[in-house]
């Protein structure tokens, strides 16, 4: 398998841009992508570091033919100068060599842009993600009484109502009041569409990003292969409160996925807290891992 | 390049006339010279406020929370209290939004093609003004009305209860249709629509200009790289601005007169508008890139002291640029909701591009290899614009990839991105023309030092500001943000601190011109000596009202 191949490479980039492990949110100072909890983010982290392997050499190259060309070529090193000004063998060259490495690009890229459109298994889940000016409605297909409700920006005041007090697992700008939950390892699709004016479904550590756009149904998929709390932002320009209409999905196993579906029906303030204080132990260990890695 | 025989330029200036009144010279003006200060003047005065709007936006970055814009929104339109806050977020997105119409349509266009273009090409090509004078003074007086609308849309209303266009220079629909109501958006098309004229008009007059007015023996593969980036720059705004100005007149209509193009209750199609957006909008930025890559092939042979190296693979490296520019917009939609085979296309053809890049970073070092160089002012301008374009080139190699845009898509990485190649790019390009001609425009030299601390105030600058933004982006902070989760915090702090050292080097740069022109230190016909072969070189500083009474005749 070429992927494994080039895993070795992969590897020694991630200790090139080295970020917290298994943080499901941007980290001071980042430098790299998040961290992945899908195969598809998994892919375009590798993809990332792999495209580096080649214009990371390709600009020192530029950088160090320019610092010959100044030390080397400067008027008091070399006060007559040379003539030439064709040399069709070097032409050639500089034009075919860009050629390969461009195909060395373009294999993994489609087969990475391949995966990411034309997913080989059949849903097993299918949320419904709507855009409005300046919060995310969500609908979930199953049974006979669909279940939706809408996801606002945490606002700070409301944080101890909600039991989200924790500015490491809630922060600012990113928690919301109602995520969106879904099962571990289960094929989930994702319909997004937008009320008002466009917005953008974002979930940087899925590796998903698609418009919100009115009167159009859009469609992408996820499957996320481990638990934990997401966050994402809304990702096209859409009016004044643009930077405050974070995404957050909750990824639960099966078991507790079906405890609160059951019980959002009658009431999803209830069942999230609920879910929430089902899944709070592992929450906050993730937590304090995280702080004692800083 | 091509070795001349030229007569001088007669030095006596209109002799044949009577003296120009003020008013004749500047407002009624159809000498490209003339025009060409106007627009250099225009573009100063437009970069500046432009400039002092993203200082702005990088004080409001500088630490998460709402920084200032609650203040400029209380100042500027009277908001109190909580609407104040409102206002100001608004505001925040009106000046993104007017810093990128500005620095684009009032800035890079009008010095690069109005400024440097209008003075440089008739000139280097022998022709003694453009083919059009009144034409040439209409498309410059037709930019400052439209540069006024744009001002003027920032206070009116936009949006209900708050002013300006704030949609971002795209103006996607429905944002910029139901979702901002007020006269501010008419307002902002209406001089994106006047500006397009003027282009449109500028873009005749050089085609015309360059293909009927060379001098005896200026055969098209003798021209000078410059006047070659100008004339295909000129095909790419006569072919991409109509398709602009379509687009937003149906935009004019879906908000004024109940048409619905790109309304969906209607049989409409937001994204249709996209479509047509982008076709004009990348061969847009090929369009400010494309008369700086001409512009630093003069400055590297002259200042090497050799000629161009692969004069006829650089001239139609920039043709293969221009064509397949048009072919490859909707990489600015890989997230719209494309088909799997539409968006390999779009990959396929945008890596393409990569290659006649290539070709002119590698001919501009091949250039300068075994040349004996000066590291004049305009020549480190041109060796940081060929770095800091491979910067931002090789980025978009990257964002090219559907695939791991998908990630980077609207995210700060494509920020960092864009401003590599324009506002590191193109700028550079410009301040390197700046200092290359200003000697022959005004007569008078610059001073090295200060023309040199400009250059590398500038360079940290604007590197501080923007490499942090790749990480920024990597890490998922998305654009076009007045607030953002307080881990984003580190590298936007650095990010404002670059803001501020660059709005030093423009003050630098101003200082620079004030102190030319004081101390008026005589230039010469040809400070550069050997290397500046190209037909200025042979009039004298400034040149004549007229030139060319007599052509030149190329060998």
């Amino acid at each position: 398998m070429k992927n494994k191949a080039y895993a070795g490479l992969a590897a020694l980039g991630c200790l090139l841009f080295a970020s917290t492990a298994f943080a499901d949110q941007p980290v001071e100072w980042q430098k790299g992508l998040q961290p992945a909890a899908t195969s598809i983010m998994e892919e375009i982290r590798w993809f990332e570091q792999y495209t580096l392997w080649f214009i990371v050499p390709i600009t020192l190259f530029v950088l160090l033919l320019l610092i010959i060309v100044v030390v080397k070529f400067r008027e008091s090193a070399n006060p007559v100068p040379s003539k030439t000004s064709h040399n069709t063998a070097i032409e050639v060259v500089w034009t075919l060599g860009p050629v390969i490495v461009l195909l060395f690009l373009a294999v993994p890229s489609f087969q990475l842009l391949t995966k990411q459109l034309a997913p080989t298994e059949e849903p097993e889940l299918t949320i419904k993600a709507t855009g409005y000016q300046w919060y995310w409605g969500y609908e979930y297909q199953v049974g006979d009484n669909p279940l939706s409700f809408d996801s606002l920006l945490l606002q700070e005041g409301d944080r101890a109502a909600a039991g989200k007090e924790d500015k490491a697992v809630y922060p600012r700008l990113l928690a919301v009041d109602n995520e969106v939950v879904v099962p571990v390892g289960k094929h989930v699709r994702l319909l997004v569409t937008a009320g008002d004016v466009i917005h953008a479904f974002a979930m940087p550590s899925f590796g998903v990003k698609i418009d919100a756009v009115p009167g159009r149904l859009n469609e992408t998929w996820f499957k996320a292969d481990r638990e934990g709390l997401f966050y994402g932002q809304c990702s096209e320009l859409c009016g004044k409160d643009h930077a405050f209409m974070p995404i957050a999905v909750r990824v639960v196993s099966q078991e507790k996925f079906d405890t609160w579906l059951a019980a959002a029906a009658t009431n999803v303030g209830e069942a999230n807290k609920a879910l929430m204080a089902s899944v709070d132990g592992a929450a906050k260990s993730v937590a304090v891992a995280e702080n004692a890695a800083q | 390049m091509a070795g001349t025989s030229a007569a001088h330029g007669d030095h006596h200036d209109h002799h044949e006339h009577k003296p120009l009144t003020f008013f004749q010279r500047w407002f009624l003006s159809t000498n490209h010279k003339d025009i060409g200060t106007l627009y250099l003047i225009f573009a100063i005065v437009a970069g500046l406020i432009g400039g002092t709007l993203s200082v702005f936006m990088r004080m409001e970055l500088q630490e998460p929370g709402i920084q200032i814009f609650h203040g400029l929104a209380q100042m500027v339109y009277g908001f109190q209290g909580d609407a104040a806050i409102d206002g100001g977020k608004h505001m925040f997105n009106v000046f993104t939004t007017a810093h990128a119409l500005i620095m684009i349509f009032f800035m890079v266009m009008p010095a690069l093609i109005g400024g440097f273009a209008n003075w440089m090409v008739p000139i280097m090509i022998g022709a003694p003004d453009m083919a059009f004078p009144r034409m040439n003074n209409i498309s410059f007086w037709l930019i400052v009305p439209a540069f006024l609308l744009t001002l003027m849309s920032m206070f009116v209303e936009g949006p209900a209860g708050a002013y300006g266009v704030g949609g971002g220079w795209t103006l996607y629909p429905p944002f910029s249709t139901s979702g901002q109501p007020g006269p501010a958006m008419d307002l902002a098309i209406l001089g994106i629509h006047i500006a397009g004229a003027s282009s449109i008009l500028g873009a005749i007059n050089f085609i015309t200009t360059i293909l009927n007015m060379r001098a005896p023996g200026m055969t098209l593969h003798k021209m000078p790289l410059f006047a070659w980036s100008v004339l295909i720059t000129a095909f790419l705004l006569l072919l991409s601005l109509p398709v602009l100005a379509g687009g937003i007149t149906m935009l004019l209509t879906d908000r004024n007169f109940g048409t619905t193009f790109f309304a969906p209750e209607g049989g409409g199609d937001p994204i249709l508008y996209q479509h047509l957006f982008w076709f004009f909008g990348h061969p847009e930025v090929y369009i400010l890139i494309l008369p700086g890559f001409g512009i630093v092939s003069h400055i590297v042979s002259t200042f090497a002291r050799k000629p161009i190296f692969g004069y006829l693979g650089m001239a139609y490296a920039m043709v293969a640029i221009g064509a397949v520019g048009f072919v490859v917009w909707a990489h600015h939609m890989y997230t719209v909701g494309m088909s799997l085979d539409t968006q390999r296309y779009f990959v396929f053809a945008t890596m393409v591009i990569a290659i006649p890049t290539g070709i002119k970073i590698f001919s501009w070092i091949a250039t300068m290899w075994g040349g004996s160089i000066r590291f004049t002012t305009p020549m480190v301008w041109a060796i940081g614009f060929i770095f800091l374009f491979t910067v931002g080139g090789v980025t978009g190699v990257q964002l090219a990839n559907a695939g791991l845009d998908r990630a980077l898509h609207d995210t700060y990485y494509v920020v960092a991105h864009f401003h590599y190649v324009l506002s590191l790019g193109a700028v550079f390009a410009i301040f390197a023309a700046w200092y290359y001609w200003f000697p022959k425009m005004t007569g008078y030299m610059y001073s090295e030092f200060i023309g040199k601390l400009h250059f590398w105030v500038m360079f940290v600058g604007v590197n501080l500001i923007f490499f942090p933004q790749h990480f920024l982006g990597l890490a998922g902070m998305p654009r076009r943000y007045i607030d953002y989760p307080d881990a984003f915090a580190g590298w936007n702090l650095v990010s404002s601190y670059g803001s501020y050292i660059s709005a030093v080097g423009v003050l630098i740069f101003l200082y620079g011109v004030f102190e030319a022109f004081s101390k008026k230190r005589v230039a010469g016909d040809n400070p550069w000596g050997e290397g500046a072969n190209t037909l200025e070189w042979q009039l004298s500083s400034p040149p004549p009202f007229h030139q060319w009474e007599q052509l030149p005749k190329i060998k």
